[in-house]
This record gives structure tokens, sequence and C-alpha cells, in this order.
């Protein structure tokens, strides 16, 4: 086993792991939005065990970190065991989620360390995304700017105005990850407004586009290490093909599990059937 | 004193044009609007004048990502479409968010009230006072004449947190002398010393009030004036210091008045002291201006010209001789 391999079964394995924690969270705060959150973990897993993003746990707003922009709040409760882990703060942090006292809510808020700007309301964080690249590239800096949104997150108008404007100020700085899972609230994201072909619209607006299957960590590994050196000129998008609720069955098929939660006492069974 | 009219917005930018010489974390955004003197400022600041489009929701979230990693930034445009389409953006990336970090934007609207007079409701800007004043962290600076927006220039840059500068549309004639100490921190100033009655103003209306009393001194009634231009955070119980002295204030505004504006400003403070004042408020009900005219012609019709004023407070007067 070569070091890039060696490293690949380190990131599967954290990804079963945080998955497993997600639905630990969402066995005690039924609050949470599982599907939302699962179907980003293999993206959340490379970003921050991969090396391809570089952090101070002990001091999150290090001068010198990459910035993280989640703009798809609600669905990533999945990053709450990674931030714990890392040492962003206690892992017995994460048994008290949506209690009283805790800084662990349901929807993320930027109070949480590592959660850089506020992300409960959709559209917002590629537009602040945009502000913060344009400013580290007037100051000379090269830390990137990674984005996480949703696919339906996609139906806001503000998203537009940010997408036409990185491209127009050659944002290379940025790389906008889709967690592209396909679902919205009460529908299939092609039933509600069918954005396909995605990747025609991000090249029209001068993006350098590519895609991966998300789930597959060695396709989103080899494609951030990738993204993360390029400097051609044009802001960069990782359509991540995920699905909505990865690794719960019954999830995956619903196109309601948006709003769908798992009883707590099923949750046991769901674990031992992760892969 | 030299009076002279001057639009609030080029003396604004002036003296951020010249700021900018000596301090470069300050970038100047627009959402397509400009001004004379921005064009002096877009042409010798080019790298740090940014034309976002029409686009305030945009505006709004580079404005706090740059500001975020520490630049001072400008955020102008239209009031009415700078506050109200990218409210949200302003609520939680501006509001919310400087809970947690420090960020110095100044949301820059001009056309506070009827400056836009013939170009109907959607460019009039009856909501804003209201409906910033409710977020958090915000502060709210609603000068009178360019004297006070040149001031305000300086301290945009030196208090570092979210503003909403909102000017008048036209050209005023100045208040204030240029050399004049005036307390931005107070955030009021009592123009005019008066008996029983005192009209409270912020804005374009200061002008007419000013008027009014003219007018009413002429009559031997001496009202008193205060000016109001920090809407927030105004020093609370200075500004209840100077309006405790009156029997009775009227707040004039251009605005929709009992919807959390100026004059809910003044009963709030009236009302936490409990003390025996009347308040009377003039402004506009709960109705849209459709009417196109003037804006002294809109004021006749609305009851806030200076005839109306003046007629308003004679006839209170009665109550108290």
């Amino acid at each position: 086993m070569n070091r890039t391999d060696k490293n690949i079964q380190f990131l599967k394995e954290k990804a079963l792991w945080v998955r497993r924690e997600t639905l630990n969270i969402h066995r005690i705060a039924q609050e949470t939005r599982l599907a939302s959150s699962l179907s980003p973990v293999e993206i959340l897993v490379v970003l921050f065990y991969g090396g391809i993003i570089r952090f101070d746990s002990k001091n999150p707003r290090w001068d010198g970190r990459d910035r993280f922009i989640i703009s798809k709040g609600h669905g990533t409760i999945s990053f709450y065991p990674i931030l714990a882990e890392l040492g962003y703060f206690d892992m017995e942090e994460l048994s008290r989620v949506c209690k009283e006292g805790t800084f662990l809510g349901g929807i993320p808020d930027p109070i949480i360390p590592g959660y850089e700007t506020v992300n409960g309301s959709l559209g917002h964080g590629l537009g602040v995304a945009c502000g913060i690249a344009l400013a580290l590239k007037r100051q000379n800096k090269n830390e990137k700017v990674f984005v996480l949104l949703g696919d339906g997150e996609l139906y806001e108008g503000s998203v537009w105005e940010a997408i036409m404007f990185a491209g127009e100020h050659k944002l290379d700085n940025i790389v906008l990850i889709i967690d592209n899972n396909k679902v919205c609230m009460l529908d299939y994201c092609k039933n509600i407004l069918d954005m396909e072909p995605l990747d025609e619209k991000f090249k029209a607006f001068r993006w350098a586009v590519n895609i991966v299957d998300g789930h597959d960590i060695e396709q989103v590994y080899a494609s951030l290490i990738e993204l993360k050196e390029d400097n051609g000129g044009r802001p960069n998008i990782l359509i991540a093909n995920t699905i909505k609720g990865k690794g719960v069955p019954s999830l995956e098929t619903d196109p309601l599990s948006h709003v769908k939660n798992i009883m707590p006492g099923d949750i046991d069974a769901i674990i031992d059937g992760l892969k | 004193m030299n009076i002279e009219k001057k639009t609030m917005r080029d003396v604004f930018i002036e003296r951020i044009y010249y700021r900018m010489f000596e301090d470069k974390t300050l970038f100047f955004l627009t959402a397509d609007f400009g001004s004379p003197k921005l064009d002096k400022l877009r042409k010798d600041f080019g790298d740090r004048f940014i034309n976002i489009g029409i686009a305030e929701q945009n505006l709004i979230n580079v404005a706090i990502g740059m500001a975020l990693e520490g630049f001072t930034i400008y955020a102008y445009a239209i009031a009415p479409f700078l506050i109200m389409r990218a409210y949200e953006q302003i609520r939680n990336n501006l509001s919310l968010l400087s809970h947690i970090h420090e960020v110095n934007v100044n949301l820059v609207g001009v056309g506070a009230g009827l400056s836009y007079d013939v170009s109907g409701p959607t460019h009039h800007s009856l909501e804003d006072i209201s409906i910033i004043r409710t977020l958090p962290n915000i502060s709210i600076l609603s000068p009178s004449d360019w004297v006070l927006a040149e001031r305000f220039a300086d301290y945009s840059i030196e208090n570092k947190k979210p503003k909403y500068i909102r000017f008048d549309g036209k050209p005023l004639p100045n208040i204030y002398d240029s050399k004049d100490v005036i307390n931005l921190q107070q955030g009021f100033s009592e123009l005019i010393e008066g008996e029983e009655i005192c009209l409270v103003s912020t804005g374009y209306m200061t002008h007419t009030a000013l008027k009014a009393a003219d007018k009413l001194a002429c009559d031997g009634v001496k009202t008193g004036i205060i000016d109001i231009f920090v809407i927030k955070p105004v020093h609370e119980d200075l500004f209840f210091q100077a309006l405790s002295k009156y029997k009775h204030i009227v707040t004039i505004e251009e605005a929709f008045i009992n919807k959390g504006g100026l004059d809910s400003l003044v009963m709030g403070i009236l009302n936490e002291r409990g003390v025996n004042i009347r308040l009377t408020n003039k402004g506009f009900k709960d109705s849209y201006v459709f009417d196109i005219g003037s804006r002294e012609y809109l004021h006749k019709l609305n009851n806030i010209d200076e005839k109306g004023i003046v007629e308003d407070v004679k006839r209170l007067l009665k109550a108290y001789r």
C-alpha cells in the first residue's frame, strides 16, 4: 500500500466515523437536518483531514487559514464531529447539540468556532466569499476561499449575482463546491426548476468546471488537490454529485428526506449497516 | 456664517476621497449609482472603487466579505434599494454577524424621505429609519446638512461598526458652520432653545422646522428645535434632559408615523422615564404617496409643510396659555 492509498483508506474510515457520529447527534437532536448533512460528508472529510484546508483549531481566526464559507448551514451537522475531533471545541459538546446552554444548535451559527459566517438563510455564502476572495487578492495573500453550497440553493438570485461577479473579477482563489444532492425540501430539484445542464451555466459565466462523484473519496481528493493549486484566472466550481441521506437507505430514495427524521430506536441498526 | 447649498453625498465622498490617500484600507463600492464627486474618486482610485452592478444583495455581501478581512467599506446606492432590496443581507451578514466579528461597513443611501419627490413611491424612503432601527448593532446617521455629512465621513472611518448613513438627495444649505464644535457622540443638537413646545426633527425636516420656528418667532412664539442626527445610538440621557425642559414635543419626519421611526424613539425615551410631556407626531399616514409634485407640494398635502407646522404649534399652545 503506497502513501496515497494509505491516505485514501484513512479518509474513508474518517467518513464512516463522521457519518456514524452525525447519526448519533441526530439520535439526541431530532431537530437536526440529517439527510442534508449526510450528502457532504466526504467533501468535509477530504477538506479537513486530507490536508486541503489550512487551519488552526486553537486559533480559528488565524490569518493564514484558508477560508471555509458554509452556505448550506443546515446541512452540515456532519461538520460538528469534525470540528470537535480537530480540537475546535470539546468532544463532549457533541452530546449536547440543541440542549440548553450549548452553542451547537440545529442550524450552525458563527458563534461555533470554525464557522466563519452566518449561514442559516440560503444564498448568502458565495457573495460574502467573493468579498473575502477579492480582499485576499488585494493584499496579495495566497489563502484560498472554499465555499460549500447546496444545489437547491442555486435558486436564490443572490447566488447568481455572485457567480457573475466572481467570473468578471477572475476570482481564481475561490473553490465553490456544490453538494449536488438533487433534492430540495419538497421534491427532486428537476421537478421544481431543472438547473441542468449546470456545468454549461457556470462555463457561460467564465468559471472552470469540474465534476466528481461526491462520495468517491479518491475523486474528491484528487480534484480538490488540483483545484487548490489552480490559479488559472477563473473561479473554480466542483460539482460533487451526491445522494441526499447517503448511508440511510430510507432517506436515499425519499424526495421528502429533507424533513424526515430517523427515530432514535432505529439509529443503531442504520449505524451497523454503514459501509 | 457662510451659507452654501451642497449635496451631502458630494461633500461626504470628497472627504472620503482625501482620506483614501492616507488610508489604504478604504474601498468604495457602488450598485451602479454615482455622483459628480464620485467621478473623481473612481478615476483616481480605480483600484479601490468597485461598481458591483445593479445588484444590491451582492453589494452588501461583497462589502461584508471585504470588511471581514479588515477593510473599511462604503456600500453606496439609492436609499430604498440599498436598504430594502438587500434587507436580509443586512440583517444576517451585517447586524447579526457584527455581534461576533468587527466589520466596518458603511451603508450610504441617497434619497432619504421624499428627496426623489417626482419619482414616486418606489424611490421614496419613508420606511428606512424604522426598519434599520429594529436591527441590533447598526448605527443610523441622519445628517441635516453637508457640514454634518463631512463630519460623518471621518466618524465612519474611526467608528469601526456597521452604519447606515442616510443622505438627502437634494442640495441643501448648511445649518451648522464648518467651524462649529458638534458633539457627534451626543447625537443631537438643540438649535433653538424655546418655551413650552419643541420641534424634534431629522434630515431635511430640520430645515422646515427652522423655517416654521422663524415664522412662529415673528408671531411671538418661541419654539425649541432639536435636530437629531444620530438616530441610533443617540445619547438617551442627554436627549431626555433636552426634551424634559418642554411641556410638549412635536416630532416631524418624512416617514410613516407610529411605525418605529423618530416618533417611536422619542416616545420610548419619554415613556421609560414616565414623565408628563405631551407628544404629537407629524409625518405620513399609513399610505404611500402617489401624488406627483414638488417636495413642498407633497408636504403640504400631508400637512408637514411650514404652514402646517406653524398652525399645529399655535393650536397646541392654546392648551398651555
